[in-house]
């Protein structure tokens, strides 16, 4: 069993970023959420790892509503 | 001339008086099953096939109004055909395996459910559930120790510690009977389970579907088509299935708002069917139903002398065709345990394993058929936008497919962490472990009067039995003398091309692995041995006999040893 890597790992951080932020650009709010839902589910396949993704739902839920764990 | 063909749909049945009314005496009986739908049909001819006694009631006189439930699966067939009966419902059915998936103007999906070949049945039949139980009540018909009782109503129950004891209302009064055990079959809204003041819990889903089954002359082909946000109905779902006699079943996803009593008049539902089907298509209202649904349970499917099955014990949406096709699982897990307690061949808490055995495998049911649901009908705006994402990258990533959920399709449930298994001490691939239900292959059965093509599945269940691979050099004389001892039945699994004569034995079946499939599908060399529970699944494996540890098995698998 992996765990999640908080460490950092990109190959070029800054680069990912502005390619993120790119990557949405001119789209409107449904499909800028539509492609983060793809993308969501994109990486989560390629990663694999059932106790990863569970530690990153976790993490993220956090960030996101700190009092109601999953 | 050809014979009028039955229309089961009209099929009424009279009204007769009963033992207990002409004489004015209660009597008792082993067992009461209340409920003559798939379920109670089933669990009778299991019963009184077998030797057992059965008093049927059912409140109404006819069979199912509409077709109901269509779906019926592979496992279930195999179960109709050790009661002489899956025969008849293969050749009116419609017979499938592919389904296909389409979102908007695109297939997106195809999936073949019984891919590898060397199986008896399909892995689904389309059947009206009238002409089920139409079949199921012409072969109970036909035996004599099945009490089948129309208008009769369970009006009240002592659930008693050494009995129960039913108040049966009829057009001509009350009257009582008493049971060994009682098994309610008697549907979703079971009034056994409402006399006994017990629940079914759950979750409710919002959400409206309404059901056109139409008679038309049309050229899709047999397959299960489902379709995401169609452009005949957008933003929903549908669904379009064959069903025999021309008639075909569609299902809308109408959203919670839907008014039930306008959504089924013909008005509403003939444009609906129309945009689908085209506007040159010509067709006919069969039958038209709006229905919500629940995914719920009873916490425990046995109180005391009670017993409940089917849609009376466990609820699911109508996603994966697991209601009634779970239901009929229900009385083949039940029918050999009650067998075995009233013959005194097991301890009453044989029936226990009733509960977790089956009460496991409607958890499962509920799991699968709840995780669809939440898939075709999304409950949030995020839900709804992952489940777009995933159909969108379904066109052409292959993952995305694995995601998708139209329904995980109804396949019997492993039952490998049963207290009835005994677990494997040798080294097996898993496929056949214990608690699974017996694959199927193509056998040759050498009989003394003749040699027929024939199925593994038909020489196997309504008893213990043992399948035993051998080959030329073995004798299975010690293997028969255990057996015959232990009232386990042999079955001796020759491989393809063997002269079976050195081997013949008075008292064993004997199968050719015609196509060496058993060999592979059960991971079995010489001398492998697997006893089988009656009801068709396994429950210990070994790679060499020992009648010691058979006995063990049994003893284990009848609840006779305490584990």
């Amino acid at each position: 069993m992996t765990s999640l890597n908080l460490e950092p790992n990109f190959e070029r951080g800054d680069d990912f970023y502005e390619a993120l932020i790119d990557a949405h650009r001119s789209l409107s709010a449904a499909q800028s959420e539509m492609l983060n839902a793809q993308l969501i589910l994109l990486l989560a396949n390629h990663i694999g790892d059932h106790s990863v993704l569970l530690a990153a739902l976790r993490k993220a839920r956090e960030g996101a509503k700190a009092d109601t764990p999953l | 001339m050809q014979a009028v063909p039955t229309n089961y749909q009209e099929l009424t049945f009279p009204y007769a008086d009963c033992e207990e009314q002409r004489s004015g005496l209660m009597r008792h009986h082993p067992v009461a099953i209340v409920g003559a739908g798939p379920v109670g049909l089933t669990l009778a001819i299991d019963l009184a096939s077998n030797g057992v006694a059965v008093v049927l009631l059912d409140d109404d006189f006819r069979l199912s109004s509409g077709s109901r439930a269509i779906c019926f699966a592979k496992r279930t067939l195999e179960i109709w055909d050790r009661l002489d009966c899956g025969q008849r419902m293969v050749d009116k059915g419609v017979s499938w395996n592919v389904g296909k998936v389409f979102f908007q103007d695109d297939l997106i999906y195809r999936f073949d459910l019984l891919a590898d070949s060397g199986h008896r049945r399909p892995a689904f039949i389309n059947l009206q559930q009238y002409y089920v139980e139409g079949y199921l009540y012409e072969r109970a018909a036909g035996l004599l120790n099945i009490d089948l009782r129309w208008r009769s109503k369970v009006v009240a129950i002592e659930n008693a510690t050494q009995r129960a004891v039913l108040t049966v209302s009829t057009p001509e009064g009350d009257y009582t009977l008493s049971a060994d055990y009682v098994i309610a079959c008697d549907g979703a809204r079971s009034s056994v389970r409402n006399l006994l003041g017990l629940e079914s819990k759950g979750r409710v889903f919002r959400d409206r579907f309404l059901i056109a089954d139409v008679k038309m002359q049309a050229p899709f082909p047999a397959e299960r088509w489902f379709w995401f946000d169609p452009p005949f109905h957008r933003n929903q779902s549908a669904l379009l299935h064959r069903q025999p006699d021309d008639v075909w079943r569609i299902d809308f996803q109408l959203g919670w708002d839907a008014d039930p009593e306008l959504e089924r008049r013909p008005e509403r539902v003939i444009p609906r069917v129309q945009a689908m089907l085209g506007k040159d298509t010509a067709f006919k209202l069969e039958w038209v139903s709006v229905y919500t649904f629940a995914c719920l349970r009873m916490d425990s499917f046995r109180h005391g002398r009670v017993l409940f099955a089917g849609d009376a014990a466990h609820g699911v949406s109508p996603f994966g065709a697991r209601g009634a096709n779970s239901g009929v699982q229900d009385a083949d897990n039940l029918a050999w345990k009650l067998r075995f307690v009233l013959e005194g061949r097991a301890p009453e808490r044989l029936l226990d394993s009733y509960c977790e055995e089956r009460e496991y495998a409607a958890d499962e049911n509920i799991l699968n058929s709840t995780r669809a649901t939440d898939f075709i009908t999304p409950k949030s705006a995020v839900s709804r936008t992952f489940r777009d994402a995933v159909l969108k990258l379904a066109q052409d990533c292959a993952f995305a497919r694995t995601l998708m959920n139209s329904g995980r399709l109804s396949i019997p449930t492993q039952l490998n962490a049963s207290p009835l298994n005994t677990p494997d001490a040798d080294y097996f691939s898993p496929a056949l472990a214990p608690g699974a239900p017996l694959a199927d292959a193509p056998v040759r059965f050498i009989a003394k009067h003749g040699i027929h093509e024939s199925w593994l599945l038909s020489h196997a269940g309504g008893e213990f039995c043992g399948l035993y691979f051998c080959d030329g050099t073995m004798s299975p004389t010690a293997v028969t003398t255990a057996l015959t001892r232990l009232r386990i039945r042999l079955v001796l699994i020759i491989p393809s091309g063997m002269p079976p004569t050195p081997i013949q034995t008075e008292e064993a079946l004997l199968l050719e692995d015609v196509q060496g499939l058993l060999a592979q599908r059960y991971d079995a060399r010489a001398g492998t041995f697997y006893l089988i529970r009656p009801d068709q699944h396994v429950c210990a494996r070994w790679r060499i006999f020992d009648p010691q540890l058979v006995q063990v098995a049994l003893a284990r698998a009848t609840a006779m040893a305490q584990v």
